[in-house]
């Protein structure tokens, strides 16, 4: 397409560094991995400064975020799942100021690279495997089989169960960046209308209004996704992270 | 073909700031994007962008690990400690206010009763004098009664002993108006016993 919607995907060097041969820039990419986390743990960090029996505005976001990955971990992980609230929630916070960064234009969404989604969703599956036979050995391996299973059907069963486990790490990763890829290049693409649209006269402004509209409500839904991709990600770690814990209760 | 040309005067403003200090990176940049591989899979920059993930993360999850997470935490707990200890206080407070009520109630009682039982031989100590001085000053008039009919007696025996002398006396001193003569004492005692048998 000649309204490149790709092109706010690319990377481009502010700072070149080599180490050994291989490329370690700091990128427009990396600016943003640092901008995400100044604006998040600076958020958290002077919100609750006041400490204030009774919270702000800001501390009672701080500590709604809390309490809600709070919920969701022992929901989903059992109280004995507490040990990883701060990874859950570092990830969840990480990953929605990520999102929400992107929202901002020109800037860059560090989560619509597949690799950084990758990196996380294996840091998520890399704790759930090392803890999980930390803590339980070898039993770690009862995850892959199912109690209540008859003799014949075990090897299907564990077959089944495998593939499941490692494609784990690809969904988790490929839901959160393709989902935000796609909605970036959805909003390009029709706000890429509205200015083609308008360079072409009177009737050309008047048809820009509809793809106007679409961008506008795209915005909103974008704004959605990005809480509930965060959500989703946040989710499915308490998730694995109950298999590391408990992996007999399938 | 607008489209194109209108592109065309926007990209290089919005890469400018970007491509600017390193004027070597825009061409690398340019011929990634040259040879067509899609941004997201290009492997070129997976180095650089998992150092600086694994640098950005890593130091953020240690913030939230030592400062934020046990702030809120010790935040929440604070105020979680706060209300169940402003809760345990209501709790004594109230129990407290209970038993002084309780206590009030009592000694109210107890004071009622006490007022009652006070009334009541108050009442019956006025009842029992009233009931003495009553008797007694009936039997003192009784007294004075009997004393007083004893003289009205005496007083008109005597009167009656005297009537005879009184109207000798009398009829002495009428017969000497009338007749201007002495009548002699007999005749007229005489006259008066007759009278007197008469009447």
């Amino acid at each position: 397409m000649a309204n490149d919607p790709i092109h706010q995907f690319q990377i481009s060097k502010i700072v070149p560094i080599q180490i050994g041969g291989i490329d370690f820039s700091f990128t427009n990419a990396s600016l943003f991995m640092v901008a995400t986390v100044a604006c998040a743990a600076g958020f958290l960090y002077f919100a609750t400064s006041q400490r204030g029996l009774i919270p702000g505005r800001a501390q009672s976001v701080a500590e709604m975020s809390y309490e809600f990955i709070a919920g969701m971990l022992r929901e989903g992980a059992g109280s004995s799942g507490m040990k990883f609230f701060p990874l859950v929630f570092s990830l969840f916070m990480f990953v929605l100021t990520a999102n929400l960064l992107g929202m901002f234009p020109y800037f860059y969404t560090i989560t619509s690279q597949i690799i950084v989604t990758f990196a996380l969703a294996l840091l998520v599956i890399g704790t759930v495997i090392v803890y999980g036979f930390y803590k339980h050995g070898l039993h770690f391996l009862q995850l892959f089989v199912p109690s209540g299973i008859p003799g014949l059907l075990i090897p299907l069963v564990v077959a089944i169960e495998v593939i499941s486990f490692l494609s784990r790490p690809i969904s988790l990763s490929v839901r959160l960046f393709a989902n935000m890829l796609a909605g970036h290049i959805t909003l390009k693409v029709f706000a890429g209308f509205v200015a083609s649209l308008g360079t072409m006269g009177a009737l050309g402004v008047g048809g820009a209004v509809l793809p106007l509209i679409m961008t506008v409500a795209l915005t909103g839904l974008e704004f959605l996704v990005a809480f509930l991709q965060a959500y989703v990600f946040a989710v499915l770690t308490c998730m694995y992270l109950n298999d590391a814990i408990h992996p007999g209760g399938h | 073909m607008f489209v194109t040309s209108a592109y065309a005067q926007t990209a290089p403003a919005a890469t400018d700031p970007h491509a600017a200090p390193a004027g070597e990176a825009h061409t690398e940049t340019g011929a990634a994007h040259g040879g067509g591989v899609f941004p997201p899979f290009d492997a070129t920059h997976f180095s650089s962008q998992l150092l600086w993930l694994v640098i950005t993360f890593g130091l953020f999850y240690l913030l939230m690990k030592k400062v934020i997470v046990p702030r809120v935490g010790g935040i929440l707990e604070h105020r979680h400690d706060r209300i169940a200890q402003d809760l345990d206080e209501a709790a004594r407070l109230k129990a407290e206010a209970d038993a002084a009520v309780e206590t009030y109630e009592k000694e109210l009682a107890a004071a009622r009763s006490k007022g009652h039982k006070i009334a009541e031989t108050a009442r019956e100590a006025a009842k029992t004098k009233a009931a003495a001085d009553r008797t007694a000053i009936e039997a003192e008039l009784a007294g004075k009664l009997a004393a007083a009919e004893t003289r009205i007696g005496e007083i008109k025996a005597k009167a009656f002993a005297e009537v005879g002398q009184i109207a000798e006396d009398t009829a002495t001193a009428i017969v000497d108006q009338l007749i201007g003569a002495k009548a002699s004492g007999d005749d007229i005692k005489a006259a008066v016993a007759a009278a007197k048998t008469e009447a």
